[in-house]
Formats: structure tokens, C-alpha cells, sequence
């Protein structure tokens, strides 16, 4: 009896310090995002709208990217459902347009002119056709990406949605989800996908 | 500065500009190769350092006063060894401050100018100099081969520091791009470039403390500031005000990550 109640006193204890814990950090975060929101400023095209998080973006900086599998579970089926897929039911653009694409990472800073055509900027990421060299390592190489995968239409269904919402398969995943935020659009996408699974792209030679 | 070292890094402006012109005749790396060359045996920081130092010592503004006794955090008028030991908490403003924002305080109160005028040369550039970078060059050359240490001991500190964390897994943007997005892991690259883990102490202490830096592809020293400044922008942020509190929590989390760093800037980038 004397025991069991020691006990209960202890868990009591623990999750009164667990929830201190919490609650002081979440207090922290609070005062973040107020001293953020009055310390940007708008400029040009990024206004201060920007620092306004979806549920994604706050859960994915709670958690540091590492969230438990019930919470990815939430952001994985809630930014599938967002997926939007072509209407013509086509994934397929130019590679050549895709190489383009992947090559530049113009737009969305402050210093673009409004109108700027955005790009992708795959390869400060991924090492993609063989013979560009400057590539980053932040996420997988994507060389020979159809060739492994192959280049049928679930392939190419999954890979527009991997591109268009990363975090449809990968909850907190670092990669922009370029159609989601309108980074690009359906025809640059499919250009990209193009990229990385026409067998004709220098990705699959 | 010696007359040698201010000589040294005269001759490098002009190779700079003559690469530029040879470089029609001369292979491109040969060209890069020689100003590297040329680099290594000169700071052009050296010549922003002795302009800050006249600046500290000049009397300026509507008070007509020098910042020679200005509180860096170690007492009115210490500059050995302030800048390892910054941000810190000060009484007289009740606030955490960065060196750059310290500066400022300094020169409302001392020399009597508006916030406005303090900052408004912040970033030099396109003909116009930078005083606030001409003085951050000279007081952090004071203070290079010192270790890091930077307290989180006043609960003003303690707190800056956990804003700037909180800021710096802060996801948002059309990117959804944190601090930690580029910077939360070992031996990653944008493309070539090596991205320090901040989070780690290793690579935050060689980070941290080679900041302010002179940037050659901009002809510019550049400070911890505008080098926040510059992330944010290419994290499609806002921008973020210079010398702003949330600045300075988030360079309180950088800069206390790096201590036991030995400090040694201001230093030369690309």
C-alpha cells in the first residue's frame, strides 16, 4: 500500500517535470515567433506572411524533424491528400527542360523581381545527369533513378507526387514540396520528371 | 597595420581588378590560382580593422565624443578579448547584446546619433563604406586567438539562447526551409559547398570564428550580421532586421555553440 502510493507519488513527480519541460519550451517557441514576426520585414516579394507556419511547418520545427511515427503518420496523409495531380493524366514533359529546371535556383528571395521564373535548384541537392560534377550531397543521388525504378506509370504517378509534396511519403522531409507552395508549376514538374525518367535523359545514361 | 601588410593588400585590390582584364589572355585558373597566391600573403580585412580603429578613436556625431569608452562588456573602453565573449547580457540597456548592436547603443549614447543614422550605412557596397563594418573589423581583430566564451549564466542570456534555437528549427516559407534544413547535419553540400553543422561543436566553432570575414566575390567585410542576413534571404525569408532581438538570440545560439573555439577573424572567404 505504502509502496504502491510512493510510486504513484514518483510518476506524479515525472510527469509534473515532463510537462514543465514542455511547457517551457513551447513557451520559448511562443516568444520566437513573436520576436520573429516583429523583426522581419517585408521586401520586395517575401513578406512577412511567409513566417506564418502550416501545420506541417510547426509539427516538423516542434519535433526537429524528428517526429514520432503517429504525428509523421498525420503530416504524411494530410499532404497526399493535397496532391494534385494533372488533369491530362500526363507526368511526362521534356528532360531538356527539366535539366534547366534542375539547374537553377532563381526566385522567392528578396532580391527577385516579381514575375521571376522559378527553378528547381535539384542539383545543389542531388547528383543527377553524370556529367554535371557540382552537385550537393543533402539528399540521395538520383543518377540512374529510372533505369533502377523503371519507367512505368506508377513510377511516374509517384514520382510527380514526390516532387510536388515531398512529405506525402516523407514526413519532415528537408525537400521543398515545389508544387504545394507553387514553386513550380504542373509543367515545370513534369519537365523535371521528364528529367529523371525519360529513358532518353541523361539521368538514365 | 605595418605600411608592408597595408602595401600587400593595395597590390591586391589592383590584381583584382587586373584579373578581370587578363583574363581574356590568360587561362582562368591560372588567373584564380595567382590570386589565391596573393591572398594567402594578405587580409584585406587589414584595411577595414585600421579604419575602424581611427573611427573608434575619432570624435563624431552631434556630442562630438569617441567610442574609446565605450563597454563592450569588459568595462569602458576594453576591447582586448570583448568580442570572444559576446553576446552578453548589459545592465545599462537591460538587454542581451551582439557586438553590433552594442556598438550601436554606443553610439546613441556616447556620440548622441539617431538609431536611424547608427545604422544607416550597415552594409558597405556599390561606392559607399560601411562604418559599423569598419568597426566590428577592428574589435574583433582584438580579440583573434582567444577561446570562445560566451555565458548563458544571466537568465536574459539563458533565454536568448533558447529563442535562437527555437529560431533555428524554425520551418517556414515557400521552401519550408529552417536554419537546421542546411545546417542540422555532418558532411553535407550545397552543390560544392561545404555546409558546417551548426548544432555540433566542432564545425560551429570553425564556423563562428571566422566571422566577420572579408568576402572577395564581394570586395566587402562582411559581419555575423549580414551573414544572417544573407541566410534568410536564401531561405526565401523576410528580411531580417539588422541588430534585431531576434538576431541577436539567434547568434547567441551560434555563438555559444562555439565556445572553446579559438577565435581568428576577421578571416578571407570566397
Amino acid at each position: 500500500m505504502h509502496y504502491q502510493r510512493t510510486i504513484g507519488l514518483i510518476a506524479l513527480a515525472l510527469l509534473a517535470a515532463s510537462c514543465a519541460s514542455t511547457s517551457n519550451e513551447s513557451s520559448y517557441r511562443a516568444r520566437a515567433v513573436e520576436l520573429m514576426q516583429a523583426d522581419f520585414r517585408t521586401r520586395g516579394i517575401a513578406s512577412v506572411d511567409r513566417l506564418k507556419q502550416d501545420e506541417t511547418q510547426a509539427l516538423c520545427s516542434q519535433y526537429r524533424d524528428q517526429v514520432p511515427p503517429e504525428i509523421a503518420e498525420r503530416i504524411r496523409t494530410s499532404n497526399l491528400a493535397a496532391v494534385k495531380y494533372p488533369a491530362d493524366g500526363k507526368f511526362l514533359g521534356d528532360w531538356k527542360q527539366g535539366e534547366k529546371i534542375a539547374q537553377t535556383g532563381r526566385g522567392l528571395q528578396f532580391t527577385d523581381k516579381p514575375g521571376t521564373v522559378n527553378g528547381g535548384n535539384c542539383y545543389a541537392c542531388h547528383r543527377l545527369s553524370p556529367q554535371e560534377l557540382s552537385y550537393g550531397t543533402i539528399g540521395p543521388s538520383l543518377y540512374n533513378y529510372g533505369k533502377i525504378r523503371g519507367y512505368g506509370p506508377e513510377v511516374q504517378k509517384y514520382t510527380y507526387a514526390k516532387v510536388y509534396n515531398s512529405q506525402a511519403f516523407v514526413a519532415c522531409s528537408l525537400m521543398p514540396r515545389f508544387g504545394h507552395n507553387g514553386i513550380l508549376t504542373e509543367e515545370q514538374i513534369k519537365h523535371v520528371v521528364a528529367l529523371l525518367l525519360d529513358p532518353e535523359s541523361p539521368v538514365n545514361q | 597595420m605595418t605600411m608592408k601588410r597595408l602595401a600587400t593588400a593595395l597590390l591586391l585590390g589592383g590584381l583584382a581588378a587586373g584579373a578581370g582584364l587578363a583574363g581574356a589572355q590568360d587561362s582562368t585558373v591560372e588567373e584564380i590560382e595567382k590570386y589565391r597566391e596573393a591572398l594567402a600573403e594578405g587580409n584585406p580585412a587589414e584595411l577595414w580593422e585600421a579604419r575602424g580603429e581611427e573611427l573608434w578613436r575619432q570624435k563624431r556625431g552631434p556630442k562630438n565624443a569617441s567610442l574609446e569608452q565605450c563597454d563592450l562588456g569588459l568595462g569602458p573602453g576594453v576591447v582586448k578579448g570583448a568580442y570572444a565573449q559576446l553576446p552578453r547580457y548589459f545592465a545599462d540597456t537591460d538587454k542581451v547584446e551582439d557586438l553590433e548592436s552594442r556598438l550601436v547603443t554606443c553610439m546613441m549614447t556616447l556620440q548622441g546619433f539617431t538609431r536611424e543614422e547608427a545604422l544607416k550605412n550597415r552594409f558597405g557596397g556599390g561606392g559607399k563604406r560601411s562604418d559599423i563594418e569598419a568597426l566590428v573589423a577592428y574589435v574583433t581583430s582584438q580579440s583573434r586567438g582567444m577561446p570562445m566564451n560566451v555565458s548563458t549564466r544571466h537568465p536574459k542570456e539563458r533565454e536568448a539562447y533558447e529563442i535562437g534555437r527555437e529560431i533555428f528549427y524554425y520551418r517556414a516559407g515557400p521552401h519550408d526551409f529552417a536554419c537546421a534544413t542546411c545546417h542540422g547535419k555532418d558532411n553535407q553540400r550545397i552543390r560544392l559547398q561545404d555546409l558546417p553543422n551548426l548544432t555540433k561543436t566542432a564545425d560551429a566553432r570553425r564556423a563562428y570564428t571566422t566571422w566577420p570575414a572579408y568576402r572577395v566575390s564581394q570586395g566587402e567585410l562582411r559581419t555575423f550580421q549580414w551573414r544572417l542576413y544573407d541566410c534568410f534571404r536564401q531561405q526565401r525569408f523576410p528580411e531580417l532586421e539588422f541588430a534585431s532581438e531576434a538576431s541577436i538570440a539567434l547568434t547567441m545560439f551560434l555563438a555559444k555553440n562555439a565556445n572553446g573555439g579559438v577565435y581568428n577573424a576577421p578571416a578571407i572567404k570566397r
